[in-house]
């Protein structure tokens, strides 16, 4: 996988129908997901997605369109979420006038004026050293948010209750429901907007900043202001998604502006993918499904999320978007019956020792953290004792056998695979010459 | 308003205690070619870092159109009319073809930092990368990303790169560096044909594309232009034998 052709966002289309197609199937998707997994906590849970969502996307303005490694962008959409909660408090004192449905844009403008100010310090440098101050602000802005307990409400943070103000077509953002096509709603307008902007001359210069930002300078482009520019704009959709993350939880805590989330926002954009624009979609469903699902069947759910961001890291650096569109691609030149029978042996295997690794983990866990509460533990539905040789033995062997079984299909799958993209290579530089 | 493109005037650039470029002045008039050459680490490509703004210069002055451009930083040079290219290959290597020429006019044509304007609507600057993209033969390759490229078509995106912008005055740092003959012929065409009512200051080693395309060479030797005439009296001109045979290096592919 290390030849991947990015043309997606650089050929010369005229708004198409291939494209109306596609924002319609997401706006369909949108309307009907809450109606095909409709229990209260899948509706919850769509609506974090939402604002992650929202979140990693305009994560990815910085670090795949513009090569930007911000550690620092919680600071937007936290501040945006602190900006929120406290226009919603103060609206339902009645002391302004806006209601919920307009919160977001409360949270947009904070982000953006704080990218305002930040930004002008950070985009003077960029690389290593936009990375470190990214750093810098974060933990100054987490200092401060214990510093300054009127506005962030101290360890308890602040909190609201969303349901205020009249009326408004027997909407009242009670029910989680409406709350989430809320969410939908500026998610949608959002996503938009942030595939707009890559659309734009502005979006075009930063991708030109992320590879060579020496040669911008020599085309009449100031590099440090495309970058400020970006990054504004980046800072007002981070803030979208704080203030509708203040509305969906109805709590905003100091967390919200923390290095930890800002990690979290990495992590999930690169492993859906930073080359592509919808890479960081994949990536909000994956990391809130790993951090929400995960966290309640298993102790060790960061283990598997770090084990998993640094496989993706090392064999899959275009993150979930790259391989699926490298098997897209394999299927759109109808190469897909030549690779199958290997990809799924390697697939089984791969999963028999993910099984076996599991089955370890857990029991490692269950021993070292849970033992005190008896040793016996309840594992893909048998009872198991982690304190006998049994059922480590059987764990290990599975592991075993598994890695065995992968490292032997792996070789076959690499080659068939290898094959099969040189061909569509082949084709591809034909059809061009 | 000057008739000279380009003056240098005693220009100076030291790195610590070393100086490289010791009191250089040239004068390139509107519209000619001219052609720097000189020994290997004589400061050719120092001196255009000093021209279009890569490095500040320690003494002197430079002119652009009878204006001073001291201090100015690389976009803002950019933005009076002077357009360089570079001795390494320096070109947007993940976007298309096409979409590094589209880049590479749209200062020129206004857009600036705009991102209320759809950049598929632009029809002149649509129009103006289409026709860069046929000037340099690269059509065919239109849509591959730049970094697949062949060396040569590197090399000639390159050149399309730093005049698309529509620049008065071009810099070409070594064009044809590391190609074939024939490619190089192809080059020396293609660089005639784009700088037609141009004013052209290349650092240039091979000869033959020096004396094929040069009105004017310019010598530089340890840091000075020591000699600046046409290439007939600059063969016969005895400072610039000395230079180049008299021990201090070897006549480079002449």
């Amino acid at each position: 996988m290390n030849t991947i052709t990015m043309t997606n966002t650089m050929t010369y289309k005229p708004m198409n129908l291939g494209r109306w197609i596609v924002w319609g199937l997401f706006a369909l998707i949108l309307i009907f997901a809450p109606m095909v997994f409709s229990s209260g906590s899948s509706i919850s849970l769509l609506s974090q997605i939402g604002t992650v969502m929202i979140f990693g996307l305009s994560y990815n303005m910085l670090l795949g369109q513009g090569g930007m490694l911000s550690f620092g962008h919680a600071v937007y959409s936290g501040l945006g979420a602190f900006f929120a909660i406290h226009a919603m408090n103060l609206a339902s004192a009645g002391k302004m006038w806006m209601p919920v449905t307009m919160i977001p844009l409360v949270g947009g403008l904070a982000g953006m004026f704080f990218g305002i100010l930040f930004g002008y310090v950070t985009t003077k440098k960029s690389g290593t050293t936009f990375a470190m101050i990214t750093l810098g602000i974060v933990e100054l802005v987490f200092a401060c948010s214990l510093m300054f307990p009127e506005f962030f409400g101290g360890e308890g943070g602040i909190s609201t209750n969303r349901v205020y103000g009249e009326k408004f077509l027997g909407i009242t953002y009670g029910p989680q429901i409406q709350v989430y096509y809320l969410i939908a709603f500026w998610l949608f307008i959002s996503t938009i907007g942030m595939f707009a902007f890559t659309q734009t001359p502005l979006g075009r210069i930063i991708n030109a900043v992320r590879d060579n930002p020496e040669r911008v300078e020599f085309i009449g482009y100031d590099t440090q202001w495309a970058r400020y520019l970006t990054l504004i704009l980046s800072g007002f959709f981070a803030g979208i998604s704080g203030g509708l993350s203040a509305i969906n939880f109805e709590i905003v805590t100091a967390e919200n502006v923390s290095a930890l989330r800002s990690g979290g926002v990495l992590l999930f954009t690169f492993i859906g993918g930073v080359g592509f624009f919808f890479g960081p979609m994949i990536g909000a469903i994956i990391g809130v499904f790993l951090s929400v699902m995960l966290s309640d069947f298993t102790k060790a759910w960061q283990l598997y999320l770090g084990v998993f961001f640094i496989v993706m890291v090392m064999y899959a650096p275009f993150g979930v978007a790259g391989i699926i569109m490298l098997n897209l691609r394999v299927a759109k030149y109808g190469k897909y019956r030549r690779i199958w029978p290997q990809l799924c042996a390697v697939s089984a295997m791969a999963l028999v020792a993910l099984v076996g690794l599991i089955m370890v983990v857990e029991m490692l866990y269950h021993l070292t953290l849970e033992s005190a509460n008896g040793t016996e533990m309840k594992l893909f539905g048998f009872m198991v004792d982690t304190a006998a040789a049994t059922p480590w033995g059987v764990a290990l062997a599975i592991l075993a056998i598994g890695a065995a079984g992968f490292w032997h299909t792996r070789k076959s799958f690499k080659h068939a695979w290898g094959e099969v993209n040189t061909e569509i290579e082949d084709m591809i530089r034909r059809a061009e010459a | 308003m000057s008739n000279l493109s380009l003056e240098l005037k005693d220009v100076r650039k030291s790195f610590g205690k070393s100086e490289i470029i010791r009191g250089a002045n040239l004068q390139v008039p509107k519209g000619e070619r001219f052609a720097i050459i000189g020994p290997n680490g004589a400061g050719k490509s120092t001196l255009f870092n000093l021209i279009s703004g890569r490095f500040p210069v320690s003494a002197g002055d430079i002119k652009l159109n009878g204006e001073s451009i001291l201090g100015l930083k690389p976009f803002e040079i950019n933005r009076k009319g002077l357009s360089r290219s570079f001795q390494i290959t320096n070109i947007f290597h993940r976007l298309s073809v096409y979409e590094n020429l589209r880049c590479a006019v749209l200062w020129s044509l206004g857009y600036k930092y705009s991102f209320w304007h759809r950049l598929n609507g632009l029809k002149d600057a649509h129009e103006r990368a289409e026709q860069v993209l046929e000037q340099i033969g690269l059509r065919r390759r239109r849509d591959t990303q730049a970094g697949l490229l062949t060396y040569a078509e590197q090399r000639a995106l390159e050149i399309g790169i730093t005049i698309a912008g529509g620049c008065d005055v071009i810099l070409l740092d070594e064009p044809t560096a590391g190609m074939s003959r024939s490619e190089s012929d192809a080059a020396v065409e293609l660089i005639r044909k784009v700088t037609v009512g141009k004013t052209l200051l290349m650092v240039e080693h091979d000869m033959s594309v020096v004396f094929g395309l040069a009105d004017k060479i310019a010598v530089v030797v340890y840091g000075e232009v020591i000699a600046c005439d046409t290439p007939a009296n600059i063969r016969n001109n005895a400072k610039v034998q000395e230079a180049y045979l008299g021990g201090h290096a070897p006549v480079e592919a002449a």
